[in-house]
């Protein structure tokens, strides 16, 4: 199988609201600029593009066809889309990049959150017969989720805020973070609930954001990056769309991605938590023991651009390696209510 | 000399429509049972009860061939308390959402629980469905469920669970729901497009030019398709232009202004790089040619506001038609 290995990362800031457009363009130009002064490379080094956006948070048809203009596709280029997050559109350039179809891959993701009413749009990744009908928000389901969790002794109240406190304290040295700072847990825990048994800092904020990755095959990779970050395994899997009939409180998922992604011993993990006891199911279904450093970035709490949070996962994990800090990292995304789909992406210095 | 930034244009973008979907043979007989207040569960290969039914088997993926009934009472297994329902939600007042294990079944029911306060809400709790008067086969039959008390029953009025029910064949009438689907954005328009559109309020189109190809585009882009950049230097344009390109629109729609036959036309204003679509009035559909010269008729101008309406439409101007060449790069 060819060597593939991420080379270069760059994501927009985590803001609240941006004033750009749902097609992404505002955020995604200065972050292709970034990345391929990382990487020395130009738009025609790219033999292969794929984003994730949703027009569902755009609120308009083909909203990831006006993006494309971000890449200045003429020539006309090779490009695909995913309904998912960008992490599921980097998965594609790499299968790409394995067949040979390309050598040098560019992922996207972009999503202005702020556009529409966010937990009302996530209703419609529901079942559309039995439960989008009813307008479940997405805080709401995550709290059902949370409590079954509490009830059954699996997790504290004060342990979730104890995710959300070290989530905060490691974004501090993310300059593209929304939220950073010390934060007590105690002062956390006095907050009142959003949607009991949630508080806010359970809930990942509303975020404007976009991420890009590229990968490139074996040599390739080499002469782009001094330390490219090999992708070792790279696994998605799925839990049943039941949701009444999954066992909220594991990730069955998470747990056979990392399975067939080798479950190997990782020194850093980037977890895409939107909620604080969702990385406590993730560390649990993935095994990960204390010793391993959990979100530097600071993660998903510190900043959730739908559709670029799991891509930025990628990033940061990658980050770990091409900085040195780190030989054997995890990047992970998530998809659907209540962690319904997962994606590891394993790398490793060479 | 540098001008304050002005944040872009935007203005709200409601959507709404009924989402209609067919159901399969499961569903159909799911939603017949609700119709007539009787909750349906499909019998996994596990030997677990779902419900809502699966419409194939969790683990064989054969299509269960009948359902169960169950209920009508439930336990509550998870719940969380909304304080502040929003549109489309059950009730319009603090209730709490929850799975819910009918009697009977093995997995959870996602719906609403009206308990007054989160005070009232503990997992385990009993609750029973409240129908709507009239139910039709829609999962918002049930109004929501209620708690009840300790040794009341939990619903007089429902039948209580039956024989199994057949599940109908494929080639069945399918049954129907519709779901009125309301979404409410902010739409902003970028930066480029805010500056032709007040330029439009003044009556002047301005376009920009890519700082990389040089192209003049109208409007001006976030990102110039071809380079990638944000298009920069103004450009006014006049309001005269050549048609490159058009079509005769015969067939009446949902909100046409213009009665048809009507021209929807390409027209190149001079100097620009791009063509934009309006419509060509001012003489019959069968002169409207490639190549013909056109002027903006705009609206008077105390109706101009930050809209490309201002131009009502465009209209021949009697010139000479422009030269094939002039145009032919832009078709």
């Amino acid at each position: 199988m060819r060597e593939v290995a991420v080379v270069g990362f760059a994501e927009a800031p985590n803001v609240r609201h941006t004033d750009g457009t749902t097609n992404g363009v505002e955020m995604l130009v200065p972050i292709f600029r970034e990345v391929f002064d990382q990487t020395g490379l130009a738009k025609h080094d790219i033999d292969f593009w794929c984003s994730g956006s949703s027009d569902y948070l755009a609120g308009r048809a083909f909203s990831f066809v006006s993006a494309v203009d971000a890449i200045g596709a003429f020539p006309p280029v090779m490009e695909s889309h995913v309904e998912m997050d960008g992490a599921f559109a980097l998965y594609e350039a790499w299968i790409k990049v394995l067949t040979g179809d390309a050598d040098i891959a560019l992922a996207y993701g972009f999503g202005k959150s702020s556009a529409g009413e966010l937990p009302r749009v996530l209703a419609l990744q529901l079942d559309p017969y039995v439960m989008a009908p009813l307008w479940p928000d997405s805080v709401s389901i995550a709290a059902l989720q949370a409590r079954l969790g509490l009830d059954n002794d699996l997790w504290t109240e004060r342990g979730m805020a104890e995710v959300a406190a070290r989530s905060r304290a490691a974004a501090v040295s993310n300059p593209r973070a929304q939220l950073s700072g010390e934060a007590s847990v105690d002062d956390l825990l006095a907050a009142p609930y959003v949607a009991d048994p949630l508080r806010a800092h359970d809930c990942a904020p509303i975020t404007d954001g976009a991420a890009v990755v590229i990968i490139a095959a074996a040599d390739r990779a080499r002469e782009l990056c001094q330390r490219p970050a090999w992708i070792s395994g790279f696994e998605h899997r799925i839990d049943s769309g039941s949701f009444g009939a999954r066992d909220l409180t594991t990730s069955p998922s998470a747990a056979a991605a990392w399975a067939a992604a080798g479950a190997d011993s990782v020194e850093v993990a980037e977890l895409h938590a939107p909620f604080t006891h969702q990385e406590i199911i993730l560390r649990a279904a993935l095994g990960l023991t204390e010793s391993v450093r959990i979100s530097p970035s600071g993660g998903a709490l510190a900043g959730n651009p739908m559709f670029a949070a799991g891509l930025a996962r990628i990033g940061h994990a990658a980050r770990q390696i091409s900085s040195g800090k780190a030989d054997r990292t995890l990047g992970h995304a998530t998809s659907g209510p209540a962690l319904q789909q997962n994606l590891v992406c394993v790398m490793e210095a060479r | 000399m540098t001008t304050p930034p002005v944040a872009p244009l935007s203005a709200p973008l409601d959507i709404s429509f009924d989402y209609t979907r067919s159901l399969g043979p499961v569903l159909t007989q799911f939603m017949t049972g609700l119709a007539q207040r009787q909750i349906l569960g499909s019998r996994g290969a596990d030997g677990r009860v779902y419900v809502p039914p699966a419409e194939y088997d969790p683990v064989t993926f054969a299509p269960p061939r009948e359902l169960t009934p169950v209920g009508p009472g439930g336990t509550v297994l998870t719940w969380s308390w909304q304080p502040q329902p929003s549109e489309g939600q059950p009730l319009d007042r603090p209730f709490a959402w929850a799975l819910i294990r009918l009697d009977g079944a093995d997995t959870g029911l996602l719906h609403a629980v009206d308990a007054g306060t989160a005070a009232d809400m503990h997992t385990g709790m009993r609750v029973r469905p409240r129908w709507v008067d009239s139910p039709a086969g829609h999962i918002k039959d049930i109004v929501c469920f209620e708690p009840v008390a300790d040794g009341e029953p939990s619903d007089q009025a429902a039948p209580a669970p039956g024989d199994p029910v057949p599940v109908p064949d494929a080639g069945a009438d399918p049954g129907m729901i519709i779901t009125p689907v309301s979404l409410h954005y902010l739409h902003s328009a970028s930066a480029e497009e805010s500056r032709y559109l007040r330029g439009l309020r003044e009556g002047k189109i301005i376009g920009q030019r890519c700082p990389a190809c040089g192209k003049v585009y109208v409007p001006p882009r976030g990102a110039c398709p071809v380079d990638g950049v944000p298009t920069t230097t103004d450009v006014e344009l006049p309001d005269v232009g050549t048609v490159t390109t058009f079509c005769v629109v015969n067939v009446p729609f949902h909100g046409q202004r213009v009665p048809s036959p009507y021209v929807a036309a390409s027209v190149l204003l001079d100097g620009a790089d791009i063509a934009f679509q309006h419509l060509i009035l001012g003489c019959e559909p069968d002169e409207v040619r490639m190549g013909m010269r056109v002027r903006a008729v705009w609206k008077p101008a105390e109706q101009w506001g930050t809209t490309s309406e201002n131009i009502d439409h465009f209209e021949p101007t009697g010139e000479p038609d422009a030269p094939y060449d002039s145009y032919a790069h832009h078709l």
